[in-house]
This record gives C-alpha cells, sequence and structure tokens, in this order.
C-alpha cells in the first residue's frame, strides 16, 4: 500500500548513503514495509542499490548471504544437499507466495524479528553470524539467534545496518531435518524446528515460531528421548498471537522435537517435508501435506 | 519517469512512498485489482520484466524504466491468452475480482510450478470458487459452452471481459469529471475526484464532548471534515430489507456517541486518499468514556451498560433497557413431557465465531451529482434499490432524484446488503458538490464491516428407541454487536428451518440477539441458519447414536416430507411456506449416503497409508432453506426486442433485458440470460442485460435470500415469453413483468464428509466431501457446482481456520495474513450431486441455491471428527488446537485467541 507520510526515497549507492536522517527507514525488499500503515516513516533509503552480491563463497566452504540477498534465491544454495534442502524448506515455510520470496530478503526477514521468521531459523540453524555495519564506520558481527530477542526486536541500534550472514563450511556440511507447524495447511508457522547433526555426533536443535525468539538446545551426541524432552519443556516461554495458543505450542514443540531426534538418530540421510506428519499420503481430495 | 504498461510507453510521475499498484491504477489502468494492499490475495498481480509481482507491494520507483504486464496486456477478449481462454472454458471465476491476478500468475507458471499448484497459487486467494475450477481452468479442463440454453452450463456473458481485465468493478471507470462517457448521469459535479477517510473511536463507548477540525481544515487538500453537527438525525440501520422497519432504527450517520472501537466519528474529505488520511489524525475529538460490555450474558444483567436506552421500543428494539434488540420464546406441545417420555435425552451447547465476509472487492462508493442535479451513487452493493430508498429518505430527496447503480462487485455473501459506504459518500457530495469516493481497506473490513454473529446455541433432543424424534429444545444468544442490522432477522431466521426440517410433535425455541459494545454483526450467507443447524445437526447425530440408530437412517426417518406443515412452534402452520414436489431431502439424503458407501473402500486403502495414530470417521448433516425470505421479495423486468443495425452480425444482441440484480459471482445474470434466451427462440449471446441500476426504472429487492433466480429469474422469464408472444401476434415490441415472491418452499442439501483426524496435533484432514443439493430443475450445472463448491468452501474456513478474534471489543487480526482464510490447496474437492426435484414457484422448475450449501458442512464435519476420535467438538472453528485438547482431555484455557 502506499506509505503516505513518506516524502523522499532515497537509493542508496555507496555505504556514505546509509546515514539515515530523521523519520528515515531502510528499505530492504519492501514486503514488509509497504504491506502496512507505517507511522512515523517519512523516509526511505533503499538498499538495494548497493548491489550486494546475493551469495558469495567464504574461505573454507562458507557462504556469505547478503542481507538483500532475495529469499527466493535459497531454492538455489549452493550448499552440500542437506543444507541446500534445508534453506528450501525454510523458503517454503514462509506464509508469502513465491512471487514475494523472489523480493522479499533473508536480512529484512530477519531484521523483522518474528517469531514466524523462517530466515530466523535457517540462519540459527546453521549458526550464522550476523555481520552489521555501524554508523561510525564500523563493524560488529553476532550470532543472528542473539540478534533476534523477541517478536519485533533486534539488537540492531538506530543506524545499523545488517550487511550479510556468514555460514561456515562445517555448519554447511551437516545433516539437517526440518518440521512445521500452523493452525492452518500452508498457514504461518505456529512452530519451525530444525534439528541438525553434526559429523562429530554433536546435535542442536533450534526452536523458532513457537518462542518468542530462538531458541537452541544442544547436545554433544544424540539425546535421548526423556532428555530432549526436558530440555524442550524448559524451552518456553511459548510464544501467544493468532496462530497458536501457548499450551498447544508448546505441546507441538515437543512432538516435533522428537520427531527429528528419531530422525537425526536414523541414518538415513534425507530431510523430511516440513510437515509434522511428512509422509501422510495425499488421499484423493485430501487437503495436502502441510508446506 | 518512464515505464511501459501493457505495451504502452507511459510517462508518469510517482510520489515518493507510492506502489506500483496505485501508480497504475491513477494512470487508468484498471486491470490491476485490489483485494488487500498488503500482499497477501494476489489480486494485483502483474508482470515486471516478465516476473510476477504482487504490484502493492513494489515500490513505485523501481519500475522505472521497465515493462510492466497486466491481464488486459496478456491478452483481450477477442484475441485472449490461453490461460485467459482457460479460465472462460473451465469458469475459473464467479465474482472475477481475483481473476486478473490469477491469470497474470498462471501464465507465468513453468512445467514444475504446474506440478504443485498449491505452492504456486498460495498468494492467490479467491473467496468464492473454493479452487476446484481454478484448478480445472490451470490444468486444461473445459466445462462451459457458448450459447447454451437452461439446463446446459453457458458462460457469463461477462466472461470474456472477466478473465481479460476488461470488466468493470465499482471503481473501474473513469472517474466523473475525467470525460466519463455519455452514459446516463454526465457529471454536473465539477472539480476532480475527491477522497474520503473517516476519523474512528478508539473506544467501546464513549460520549463525543466535542470535535476540533480547525487544524485538519488548514492541512493541504482537505476539502471538508464532517461530523454529526452535520449528518441528518434520522435514525436507520445499516442492514437493508424490503421492509424498512425489519431492523432496528438505532443507528446515526455520525453520531454523538460511540458504541464500538472503530466506529466511525467523523469523515474527511480531501483532494487524495492520501491528504484525507494524513488529515484524519489531525481532527482532535474529545471523548467522555462510557462503561463497556462485551459479553452477551453480562449485557442482560442489570445494572450493565446500555448500549441504545435512549431510544424507544417502537424504533425496533424489543428491549432498550436489557441491550435485547429481538426475543422470541415459544413452544408447540410440550418438551418436558416429552423427554421424560423419552428413551434418550441429549444435550449440549455450541458455539460459534466471528466470521468475515471477505469478499475480495472492499466495500465502495463513488457518488457525483448529474446534469439534472440527481444524486448518483456508483456502489458495491447487492441491494441498490434499497440503497436509493434509504438514502432518499435520509436526505429527505424524492427517490427519483437519487440513482444507486452498480458495475460487476467483487462478491458479497450478505456482506454488501448493508448501506455502509453509500450515505457517506452521499453527505460529502451534497455537502461539497464535487464528486467523492470511499473505498473501503482490508483493514476497514475487519473493523468496520459487520461480520458473521456469533452465537451460542443449547440443544436438547430426545427421541425413542423406534428412531422418533420426539422433542426438539432450542436456545440460542447471538452477539449482534453495537447496532442492530440484522439483529432481528437473523435471529427469527437462525431458528426457523434449522427447526422446522424436522417433523417433532414437541419444539421449544428461544432466541435473544444482544448488544454488546463489540463491532456490529451482519446479514452472511445463510442468515444465522448454519450456526443453529452446527448445533441441532449435532444433536440430533448424538441422539441417533444414544438410540442406537444409524444418523443417516435417523434423518430420513424424521426429516419432513411433501405435504408436511413447514413450522416452527407455531400451531397454525404459516400458509406462504409449502414443502411441495418431490420429496428432495429424501433424495439428498440417499445420494450422500450411496457416495459415502461406494466410496468407502477406496478411502479404506486411502487411510491405511496414515502415519499411526490417525483415527477415520464419517458424518453426515442435513440444511434446509426457504427459497425466498419471508414477507415478500420483489423484482420487475423489462425486455424488449432490439433493432440490429446490421441484422447479419452473428454477435449483435436481439433482445435488451432490464433487470434490478447486481452481479456478484451470483451468477444470476448468466441465468437471466438463459432464461430470456429460451423464452424468446434465440441464444444468450443475443441478449444484452443492462441490470442493478435504479436510474432504469423498475424495482428489485435485491439479491440476498439468494432470490437472483427464484424472483428476478421468474420476473425475466414472465417478461421474455409475454414479449415472445406479443411478438409472434405482431404486438409491442417492449414487455414487462414482475414477481413478489410471497409464495414460498423450501429446499434442501445433504453435506457427507469421511475425515481423517491426528489427536497428536489436532489436524483434520477431509479425505472425501460430498454433497447433494435439491435445487429444482437445474438451469446451469456448471454453475450451480460452482456455488454449491463456493458454499461449502467458505464453510470450510469457517469450520475449521477462519476466526475474528475481537478482545474488549477490538478487532486483533485485521488482515487476511492473521487470518486464515483457505488458500488454493487447503480445501478438498467437494463432489455435487442433484436430486431430481423441480419447483412450481421458480423458473421452469428451479430452487434457489446459493446461501444453502454452506449450512451442512460444519456439522458434517463435526460428526465426522466425533466418529473419528469418540468425542465431540462443541465449538467453531474447529481449530487444530481445539481438536488437539478435546482428544486429549485437556481443559480449553481462558481467553485463547
Ligand atoms: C504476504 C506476506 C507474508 C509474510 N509471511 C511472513 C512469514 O511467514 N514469516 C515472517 O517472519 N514474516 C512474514 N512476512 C513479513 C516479513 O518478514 C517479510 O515481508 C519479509 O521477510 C521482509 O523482508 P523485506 O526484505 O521485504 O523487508 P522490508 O519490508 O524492506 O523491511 C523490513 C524491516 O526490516 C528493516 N530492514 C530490512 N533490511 C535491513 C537491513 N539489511 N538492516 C537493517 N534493517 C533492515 C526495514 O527497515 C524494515 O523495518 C510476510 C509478509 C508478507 C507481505
Ligand atoms: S492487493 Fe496486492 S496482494 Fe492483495
Ligand atoms: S471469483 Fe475469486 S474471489 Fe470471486
Amino acid at each position: 500500500m502506499d506509505l503516505i507520510e513518506v516524502g523522499s526515497v532515497r537509493v542508496a549507492r555507496t555505504r556514505d548513503d546509509l546515514a539515515l536522517g530523521p523519520g528515515e527507514h531502510l528499505l530492504a525488499g519492501g514486503t514488509w514495509l509497504y504491506s502496512e500503515p507505517q507511522r512515523g516513516v517519512t523516509g526511505l533509503v533503499d538498499l538495494t542499490g548497493l548491489g550486494w552480491d546475493p551469495v558469495e563463497s567464504l574461505p573454507g566452504g562458507g557462504l556469505r548471504l547478503a542481507a538483500t540477498c532475495p529469499i527466493a534465491r535459497l531454492h538455489e544454495l549452493p550448499a552440500p544437499p542437506s543444507a541446500a534442502a534445508l534453506a528450501r524448506e525454510c523458503a517454503d515455510a514462509l506464509l508469502m507466495s513465491w512471487k514475494i520470496q523472489a523480493v522479499a530478503t533473508v536480512g529484512g526477514n530477519v531484521c523483522m524479528a518474528l517469531p514466524a521468521g523462517a530466515m530466523t531459523a535457517f540462519a540459527t540453524a546453521l549458526d550464522g553470524e550476523a555481520v552489521i555495519w555501524r554508523p561510525d564506520g564500523g563493524e560488529r558481527r553476532e550470532p543472528v539467534a542473539d540478534l533476534v530477542r523477541g517478536p519485533r526486536t533486534t539488537t540492531l541500534r538506530r543506524g545499523e545496518v545488517l550487511r550479510a550472514i556468514d555460514l561456515t563450511g562445517a555448519a554447511l556440511g551437516a545433516r539437517f531435518a526440518v518440521r512445521q507447524l500452523s493452525l492452518a495447511p500452508r498457514g504461518r508457522s505456529a512452530a519451525l524446528l530444525v534439528g541438525r547433526r553434526d559429523a562429530d555426533g554433536a546435535v542442536a536443535l533450534t526452536i523458532t515460531g513457537s518462542t518468542p525468539r530462538p531458541r537452541v538446545l544442544r547436545f554433544a551426541s544424540p539425546p535421548e528421548p526423556d532428555a530432549l524432552a526436558e530440555a524442550v519443556a524448559d524451552a518456553g516461554p511459548w510464544y501467544d498471537d493468532v496462530h497458536g495458543a501457548p499450551d498447544w505450542r508448546a505441546a507441538m514443540t515437543a512432538r516435533l522435537a522428537e520427531q527429528l531426534r528419531a530422525e537425526l538418530a536414523g541414518e538415513s540421510g534425507t530431510t523430511a517435508g516440513p510437515s509434522g506428519a511428512g509422509d501422510v499420503p495425499d488421499a484423493p481430495g485430501s487437503s495436502g501435506a502441510d508446506s | 519517469m518512464r515505464l511501459t504498461v501493457d505495451g504502452q510507453e507511459r510517462e508518469v510521475t510517482p510520489r515518493a512512498g507510492q506502489v506500483l499498484r496505485t501508480l497504475l491504477r491513477e494512470a487508468g489502468v484498471t486491470s490491476v485489482k485490489k483485494g488487500c494492499d498488503a500482499g497477501d490475495c494476489g489480486a494485483c498481480t502483474v508482470l515486471l520484466d516478465g516476473d510476477p509481482v504482487h504490484s502493492c507491494l513494489v515500490p513505485a520507483h523501481r519500475a522505472e524504466g521497465r515493462e510492466v504486464v497486466t491481464a488486459a496486456g496478456l491478452g483481450s477478449p477477442d484475441d485472449p491468452h490461453p490461460v485467459q481462454e482457460a479460465f472462460l472454458a473451465a469458469g475459473g471465476y464467479q465474482c472475477g475480482f481475483c481473476t486478473a491476478g490469477y491469470v497474470v500468475t498462471a501464465s507465468a507458471l513453468d512445467d514444475a510450478q504446474r506440478e504443485d499448484l498449491p505452492r504456486a497459487l498460495k498468494g492467490n486467494l479467491c473467496r468464492c470458487t473454493g479452487y476446484r475450477a481454478i484448478r480445472d481452468a490451470i490444468e486444461g479442463v473445459a466445462s462451459t459452452e457458448a450459447g447454451a440454453l437452461p439446463g446446459r452450463s453457458a458462460r457469463p456473458p461477462a466472461g470474456a471481459r472477466v478473465v481479460t481485465g476488461r470488466e468493470e468493478y465499482t471503481l473501474d471507470g473513469p472517474p466523473p469529471g475525467a470525460g466519463a462517457g455519455p452514459e446516463p448521469g454526465e457529471p454536473r459535479s465539477t472539480g476532480g475526484l475527491l477522497h474520503l477517510a473517516v476519523v474512528t473511536s478508539p473506544h467501546a463507548h464513549a460520549r463525543i464532548r466535542a470535535i476540533d477540525a480547525r487544524a485538519a481544515l488548514g492541512m493541504p487538500g482537505v476539502v471538508a471534515v464532517l461530523t454529526h453537527a452535520d449528518a441528518p438525525d434520522t435514525l436507520y440501520s445499516t442492514g437493508r430489507h424490503e421492509h424498512r422497519t425489519d431492523d432496528p432504527a438505532d443507528t446515526r450517520m455520525l453520531d454523538d456517541v460511540v458504541r464500538f472501537r472503530g466506529q466511525r466519528v467523523a469523515a474527511v474529505v480531501a483532494e487524495s486518499v492520501a491528504a484525507a488520511e494524513r488529515a484524519r489524525d489531525a481532527v482532535v475529538v474529545d471523548y467522555e468514556p462510557l462503561p463497556a460490555v462485551f459479553d452477551v450474558d453480562a449485557a442482560r444483567e442489570p445494572g450493565a451498560p446500555l448500549l441504545h436506552a435512549d431510544k424507544p421500543v417502537a424504533n425496533g428494539i424489543d428491549g432498550p433497557e436489557r441491550n435485547v434488540v429481538a426475543e422470541w420464546h415459544a413452544e408447540r406441545g410440550d418438551v418436558a413431557a416429552a423427554e421424560a417420555a423419552a428413551d434418550a435425552v441429549v444435550a449440549g451447547t455450541w458455539t460459534t465465531a466471528r466470521v468475515s465476509h471477505a469478499a475480495l472487492e472492499t466495500h465502495a462508493t463513488r457518488g457525483w451529482l448529474d446534469a439534472e442535479g440527481r444524486l448518483v451513487l456508483r456502489t458495491s452493493s447487492q441491494v441498490p434499490y434499497l440503497v436509493r430508498d434509504e438514502l432518499a429518505l435520509l436526505f429527505d430527496r424524492d427517490p427519483a432524484t437519487v440513482r444507486v447503480f452498480t458495475a460487476r462487485v467483487g462478491g458479497g455473501f450478505g456482506g454488501k446488503q448493508e448501506l455502509l459506504t453509500e450515505d457517506l459518500v452521499a453527505l460529502a457530495v451534497l455537502r461539497t458538490g464535487r464528486p467523492v469516493q470511499w473505498e473501503f481497506t482490508r483493514e476497514e473490513e475487519f473493523r468496520r464491516a459487520p461480520l458473521r454473529h456469533p452465537m451460542r446455541v443449547r440443544v436438547r433432543a430426545s427421541g425413542t428407541r423406534a428412531g422418533v424424534l420426539t422433542s426438539l429444545a432450542v436456545e440460542q444468544v447471538m452477539d449482534t454487536g453495537a447496532y442492530g442490522n440484522h439483529g432481528r432477522g437473523v435471529m427469527y431466521h437462525s431458528v426457523h428451518e434449522s427447526v422446522a426440517a424436522y417433523r417433532c410433535d414437541n419444539v421449544r425455541v428461544d432466541a435473544c440477539s444482544v448488544y454488546t459494545n463489540n463491532p456490529p454483526s451482519g446479514a452472511f450467507r445463510g442468515y444465522g441458519l448454519g450456526q443453529v443447524i452446527f448445533a441441532i445437526e449435532s444433536a440430533i447425530d448424538e441422539l441417533a447414536r444414544e438410540l442406537g440408530v444409524d444418523p443417516v437412517a435417523f434423518r430420513r426417518r424424521n426429516v419432513i416430507v411433501p405435504g408436511d406443515p413447514v413450522r416452527v412452534a407455531e400451531l397454525e402452520p404459516p400458509s406462504d411456506i409449502a414443502y411441495e414436489g418431490a420429496h428432495g431431502a429424501g433424495q439428498c439424503l440417499d445420494l450422500v449416503e450411496a457416495r459415502l458407501e461406494a466410496t468407502a473402500g477406496e478411502d479404506a486403502v486411502a487411510a491405511e497409508r496414515l502415519p499411526e495414530g490417525w483415527r477415520v470417521g464419517e458424518g453426515v448433516a442435513l440444511a434446509m432453506i426457504a427459497t425466498i425470505p419471508p414477507r415478500g421479495h420483489r423484482a420487475t423486468a423489462r425486455v424488449r426486442a432490439l433493432d440490429p443495425s446490421d441484422p447479419d452480425d452473428a454477435g449483435a444482441p436481439l433482445y435488451e433485458v432490464e433487470v434490478g440484480t447486481a452481479e456478484f459471482g451470483n451468477g444470476s445474470t448468466t441465468v437471466h440470460a438463459q432464461l430470456a434466451a429460451a423464452a424468446l427462440g434465440t441464444t444468450p449471446e443475443r441478449i444484452r442485460i443492462r441490470q442493478s441500476d435504479t436510474g432504469l426504472g423498475g424495482y428489485d429487492t435485491g439479491a440476498y435470500g439468494s432470490t437472483g433466480t427464484v424472483v428476478a429469474g421468474t420476473a425475466v422469464h414472465r417478461a421474455a415469453t409475454r414479449l415472445a408472444e406479443q411478438l409472434a401476434a405482431g404486438g409491442a415490441r417492449e414487455a414487462e413483468a414482475d414477481h413478489d415472491g410471497l409464495r414460498r418452499t423450501v429446499a434442501f442439501n445433504v453435506h457427507g464428509v469421511r475425515v481423517a483426524v491426528d489427536p497428536a496435533s489436532g489436524e483434520v484432514r477431509v479425505l472425501r466431501s460430498v454433497q447433494a443439493a435439491d435445487a429444482g430443475t437445474v438451469l446451469n450445472p456448471e454453475q450451480l457446482r460452482g456455488q454449491v463448491e463456493g458454499g461449502a468452501a467458505q464453510a470450510f474456513g469457517s469450520a475449521l481456520t477462519e476466526e475474528v478474534v475481537v478482545r474488549d471489543g477490538a478487532v486483533v487480526n485485521a488482515a487476511f495474513r492473521d487470518y486464515r482464510l483457505p488458500k488454493f490447496g487447503d480445501l478438498p474437492d467437494t463432489e455435487v450431486l442433484f436430486a431430481d426435484t423441480s419447483s412450481g414457484l421458480g423458473p421452469l422448475g428451479a430452487k434457489s441455491m446459493s446461501e444453502a450449501p454452506y449450512n451442512p458442512v460444519a456439522p458434517a464435519l463435526a460428526n465426522a471428527i466425533r466418529d473419528a476420535i469418540g468425542l465431540r467438538p462443541t465449538a467453531l472453528p474447529m481449530r487444530r488446537d481445539r481438536i488437539w485438547r478435546l482428544a486429549n482431555g485437556i481443559p480449553e484455557p481462558p481467553g485463547v485467541h
């Protein structure tokens, strides 16, 4: 929708252009900014004019995702198969259409810091590190898991710009499995969980959607069901909004976590669909699996 | 900046903060629609350098130098794009408001995307079709034909224009004063189009002490600020009916007391939408907050804050001193005695949620003064004649000086049987003398347009082991919100056909419609029946189980049969309504039962592949509906023979029909063309229809109560038949006829589902969905199938996922993103079966069938879930968290969304 208070749009070409005037805000894909009335937003500074490479290689098999990397690029990420599948599933775990995925950015989704932010889930599961440009010309780094503090809250201070998210080769080489659940088929995530198993046997469970901010449960070796259940039970408080009541979210998180544990404990290297019941057949006229 | 639109170079000047959608529309490119303006619905989809984008999210500056293609650029009626041809052939639309976005999106899909349509189309909402017909279109299945007479699937006359983005909706014409065509109503208003935005109340209940509009009036572009001081005093209702007194007169156009959060307080009229919206914040309102009440029980307690105590009972409010709009208590026979003698008695309480109609086109009106000084309103209404009459009354004008008309309307579902935008636009036009437009945002639809009445329904039912229903007692309480629009009619209707469907000697009804400080409820497809049918059909199912009788057999044994009186608690059966002709109810039960049986094996195989723990169940429910609302529903039609300038032109219309019915996806226009063609011995293509315009003269109560076929259709058929006779006798070349709709019959719908339920998550998956409809003679099979599918789809939404959440009187989820409207792929296909019946009261034997298919779906689902898990869900929507709690014995926490 038209942003009626916006009086100027500057397309940034250099880092210097990112200095924000009063009322100015950063514009990435614009898919959230233009989807709601924006009180007090009187100017926009378009990040996409900086021409950042969406995806760059880092030494050691790592990848740098520019903040302005369109979410759709995650469907063709140059990464090992399990991480590449994770990227696709996280992109499709978002409520937005593929048309919007082509415009919305990875950084924009993380900066929104919504519980259903599937890019936050993706980056957190990969121990992604946020590269942040400070207004003084400096730079700071912080794990995405810490950057996101709660619904619509990050550690970013005014003038700071998320430049990129760096992923290490080691993390990209891990094995992943995903589960997503919502109140409707293809709905907004009430819970989005990623399980990860490293070559050394360590297991990490990233919980998003059901908690106000990402939670990561780490285990040096694959946990027993009880140990996992106990850890998950402590992962609250559970998020409460129209996309799921806290009691249901807590129970679903426990259930999906156990499914991920079982899957990662198995030898199979495949990831299931992002559904709570990934192998349910499509019966005639069925509503199909969640995705 | 420059850009190319549909092959044409354009020079445009975007405003900072503007999006491509409004840039295009302001440039006259009206093939771009708005359903949400927020990225959720896809109606605004265009190709940008070949890639489909939601143009409401594209910053206009990014379109510089690029190429935009809209639905109109893909193809034209004479040379449609293959995708557009496919949508036409498959009938992949009803109102067609989503269609422009759909064809553009579909045109851009590659083979891989076509393999996974639910993913490819999850950003394109359609409220009308239930998506099956859209899938058919994309998969190239054809089901409609040109030139088809009644009994065959003719295409809507507007079809080719709809699929190519040419058909005009409410705000698609050129604005008056901008060189509007020579159509009646050439604008006299001077100056450009003004826009209206409303200041709204942050309080659920407050008195307005003062409004200071000085600052707002000083802002650039602001032309006027209208408040209660400017509004007529006459009280009215936003709900519209044939009889004005059907609704309580409890509303002032702008009032000095506000009774719900979001109620309009003042209207800002300005040169642009942005100017009006910006100035809105500068209007200073001094409120004196008043105590508010949000609960239907608390509202009736002594000492509760009263909403309309200042109005007399004569205004149509049964109990202004108790917040009661209407109530009805009646008993026939002796329920207590019947229960005492029964073999089983079941009792339960059922609740339903607020639902948004979510018609994809939001409410909108554009108004101006024409050369004769008439007030002209082009509006998104189901009832243009009723709007005209009420505005004439409110502004104390001769109705002849008010013209109200509709272009094609983008969906209705009862939500446009209200006077929501027309009144303020009229006020602003009369005040400023300039053309004025008001277009609801999607947020306003959620906050200010009426929602489906939430109800609490207690049912007691008793019966004997012989399978006889011996008593039925229904106690219904509904939250009509802050105003009583439809608050009386919905109450009476809710306990009418729902109860009257069964032969039962002992019946009691207690119904109450209650004011609260919640947003107003209003007419919604089914008009109250669906909520009560959910309860009664659940109770009937439970009673049959208790008695050890098959639930379908129990219904067959107890449903009324032709010749039975159609009554609730009246001792003297009403004379205006009769169940006549074949036993449609029995046929529908048989059809659904047979279909469920025939598919049991196939579904069992599918169910075996479900993971452990899933449980399968089957459920059926029945719904009856009167074919016409009570106490008259009038329509006139005029048909005239034309003199084509070129008689050899096979495309030239030979006859013209004038009829009052608005077209909003109801398909009435198609049927009217078919009926006229049949009577005149030609094909529908040779019939030109002019409609829904009070300026044509004539009259039509309006397109509600599913009357487009049985009332207006009858008038059209009669007029056309009369004209044919006249022409044969060498008589006059024009004929007129009318219909008063005073005699009514009933129609039935039976829905059956087979579901799989996962107790561990609460997920409900529909394995099979079938509905049988007693529609009388089927005039247009594909269109009727579409109505049934669409009704079922809307019902699946409100049964399983949809709810407008209201907390302390405030809507929590005022966007599609937070509302869970069913998306492509979320819904099962519903197989549609037709009973073999015929009605003497409809044209060629047709019955009405557009609200009714909605009603039996929720209880069928509830019964199936009960069958699957042994426990009965009683609250709509039957959301996953609720089913999970039910299945696991977890109490519902208070205050869950
Ligand atoms: C139809 C639809 C469905 C959606 N579904 C989901 C969903 O399922 N889950 C979910 O989490 N979200 C969802 N969103 C909201 C939002 O997260 C997305 O619109 C998108 O991820 C935002 O990305 P963007 O690039 O378009 O950001 P923009 O709209 O451009 O910006 C979003 C916010 O982030 C800031 N920002 C952007 N980039 C940077 C940066 N590099 N550094 C600092 N600040 C920055 C902006 O200033 C702004 O405040 C949905 C939105 C729509 C329209
Ligand atoms: S209007 Fe753009 S997506 Fe709804
Ligand atoms: S036809 Fe799709 S919204 Fe009406």
